[in-house]
C-alpha cells in the first residue's frame, strides 16, 4: 500500500490537484467512470445468460443466424466477419496505445498520424455493425410463428439445408393490402405486411412433400435443431399465426423473441459507445492537429480517451464471446 | 515514465514500450484465432459438459479472461499504475460481476425446470 503513504509537501491540500494513487484527476475519474459502465454492460450481459439459461434448450444457434460476409453471397460463413471485425478493433486498439505513447515522447506527428488510423478503424468497425444489423433485421429465409410464440423453419427433407418462403409459397389471388392511416379512420393504421400471407406459405409447405420444418428445440445429444418428420410438419404448421420476416424488436426469424431484443439492444450499446469513442477520438484528433496538448506540454488528454477506447475494445471481447462464440 | 516491459510473469521481456504493444497484439490475435478455429471446427471431444457447461465454452470464457486481462494491462496500462489504484480499479468488478452472475443464472436455471416440469405447455 505504497500510495497511502504519499505525502504531499509543500502543496496545498485543500484546493484539490495533488495526485492521490499518483494518478491525475482526470485520468481516475476516466477509470472510474470505466468501472460503472463496466458494470452497466455485466448487467447486460448477465440479463442476456439469464434469458438464455432460462431457454437453455431453444435459443438460436449464433452459427446459424450470423453466416454472411461480404462479396460471399449464398455461402455460409459463420464466424468469420466478426472475427474481421474484432481483429479490427483490437487494432485501433494498437494504433491508440501507439498514439499514447508518441504522446510520451511529445511526437506530435505521430501522435495525429496514429489518432487517424484509430479513428479510420473505429469507423471501419461501425460501419461493419451496421452491415451486420442490416443483414440480420433483413433476414434471409422468413419462418412462420406459432400461437405459442415459437418459431418454425423450413428445410429440405433431402439435405437439411433452410428454404426460403419466396421458393415455396404459393400466390393465392387476394385483395389484401396494407391498411394505412390515410384510409379509413386516422388513427387506425398497421405496419407493412409480410411478403407472403400465412395462407400462401401453408398451401405452399403442403404441395411441396420435400419439405419439413425445423422447430426451436435443441436435442441435448446432437445440438442440432430438431427437424419433426412429415406428419408431424403437416400437423405443426396448421399451428402458424404469422408469417415473420427477418428481425424486430416483437419478433425474429432466428428463434426466441428475447434473442433479438438482447441483440439489438446490447450490440447496440456497444455500437454507441463506438460511435461516442470516434467523435471524441476525432475532437482530439483536431485538438493535436492545433498543437493544444504541445502547448499544454502533455499528452494526457491522447491517454484518457485511449482508456475509454480500449474499454469499447474490452468490452467487444465479452459480447464476441458471449453472442458468436458460446 | 517508466513502462514495466514484461510479460507472462517475466517470461518474456521487451526492449520498448513499442515492442511490447506489437508482442500483445501478436498474443492477443493468436488467442482470438484459437477461438475462431474453435468456434467453427467445434471439436465433439470438447462439447462433453464440464461443471454444467460445454467444455469447449469454458474455454472461450477463460481465452476471452486472458484477452481482458492482457488489453487492460498492457493496452490500458494498468501494470504500470500503483498496486492501491489497480485494486480500487479491478476489485469490484471482480467482486461484483461473479456475485450477479451466480445468482441470476442459478434463478434462470430454476425458472427453466419450472417450466419444464411445470403442467403448463409452452409449446403449441
Amino acid at each position: 500500500m505504497e500510495a497511502t503513504t504519499d505525502i504531499v509537501e509543500n502543496e496545498s491540500v485543500w484546493g484539490g490537484g495533488n495526485k492521490p494513487l499518483n494518478a491525475s484527476y482526470g485520468k481516475m475519474m476516466m477509470w472510474f467512470f470505466i468501472v460503472s459502465d463496466a458494470l452497466t454492460f455485466s448487467g447486460f450481459l448477465v440479463a442476456y445468460g439469464f434469458s438464455r439459461f432460462k431457454n437453455i434448450d431453444s435459443w438460436p444457434i449464433a452459427d446459424e443466424v450470423f453466416y454472411h460476409f461480404p462479396f460471399l453471397h449464398g455461402i455460409d460463413a459463420p464466424m468469420y466477419y466478426v472475427a474481421l471485425m474484432t481483429f479490427i478493433l483490437i487494432f485501433s486498439s494498437v494504433t491508440m496505445v501507439l498514439a499514447v505513447d508518441a504522446g510520451h515522447k511529445m511526437q506530435k506527428t505521430k501522435v495525429a498520424i496514429y489518432m487517424l488510423l484509430t479513428i479510420i478503424g473505429g469507423a471501419i468497425f461501425v460501419g461493419s455493425q451496421a452491415w451486420e444489423w442490416k443483414n440480420f433485421i433483413q433476414g434471409e429465409y422468413g419462418a412462420v410463428e406459432t400461437k405459442g410464440g415459437q418459431i418454425l423453419q423450413f428445410v429440405t427433407a433431402d439435405s437439411g439445408e433452410r428454404v426460403a418462403l419466396e421458393s415455396f409459397a404459393s400466390t393465392l389471388p387476394t385483395d389484401r393490402s396494407q391498411h394505412t392511416g390515410d384510409e379509413g379512420i386516422w388513427f387506425v393504421s398497421e405496419p407493412s405486411l409480410p411478403t407472403y400471407s400465412l395462407a400462401e406459405v401453408q398451401e405452399g409447405f403442403l404441395a411441396n412433400p420435400n419439405l419439413l420444418i425445423k422447430t426451436e428445440m435443441i436435442d441435448a445429444a446432437t445440438g442440432h435443431k430438431i427437424v419433426l418428420d412429415r406428419a408431424a410438419s403437416e400437423a405443426k404448421i396448421a399451428q402458424a399465426m404469422y408469417v415473420v420476416e427477418g428481425a424486430n424488436l416483437v419478433r425474429n426469424e432466428y428463434g426466441n423473441r428475447l434473442f433479438a431484443d438482447f441483440f439489438f439492444f446490447i450490440t447496440g450499446f456497444h455500437g454507441f459507445h463506438v460511435f461516442s469513442g470516434v467523435v471524441i477520438n476525432c475532437i482530439i484528433f483536431f485538438n493535436v492537429l492545433l498543437g493544444t496538448y504541445d502547448r499544454r506540454g502533455h499528452y494526457e488528454m491522447v491517454e484518457k480517451v485511449g482508456l475509454y477506447w480500449h474499454f469499447v475494445d474490452l468490452v467487444w471481447v465479452f459480447v464476441f464471446t458471449f453472442f458468436y462464440l458460446v | 515514465m517508466a513502462h514495466k516491459l514484461s510479460i507472462f510473469r517475466g517470461l518474456v521481456t521487451f526492449k520498448s514500450n513499442i515492442q511490447k504493444i506489437w508482442g500483445v497484439l501478436v498474443f492477443l490475435s493468436i488467442v482470438t484465432a484459437i477461438e475462431v478455429a474453435l468456434g467453427i471446427i467445434k471439436p465433439s471431444v470438447l462439447l462433453t459438459p464440464v461443471l454444467g457447461m460445454k467444455g469447449l465454452n469454458w474455454i472461450f470464457i477463460i481465452l476471452t479472461l486472458v484477452k481482458a486481462y492482457y488489453i487492460a494491462w498492457d493496452f490500458m496500462h494498468l501494470r504500470d499504475e500503483k498496486r492501491s489504484f489497480t485494486s480500487s480499479i479491478v476489485l469490484p468488478l471482480l467482486i461484483l460481476i461473479p456475485y450477479l452472475m451466480f445468482i441470476l443464472l442459478v434463478e434462470a436455471d430454476y425458472i427453466y425446470n419450472v417450466m419444464l416440469d411445470g403442467f403448463v405447455s409452452w409449446n403449441f
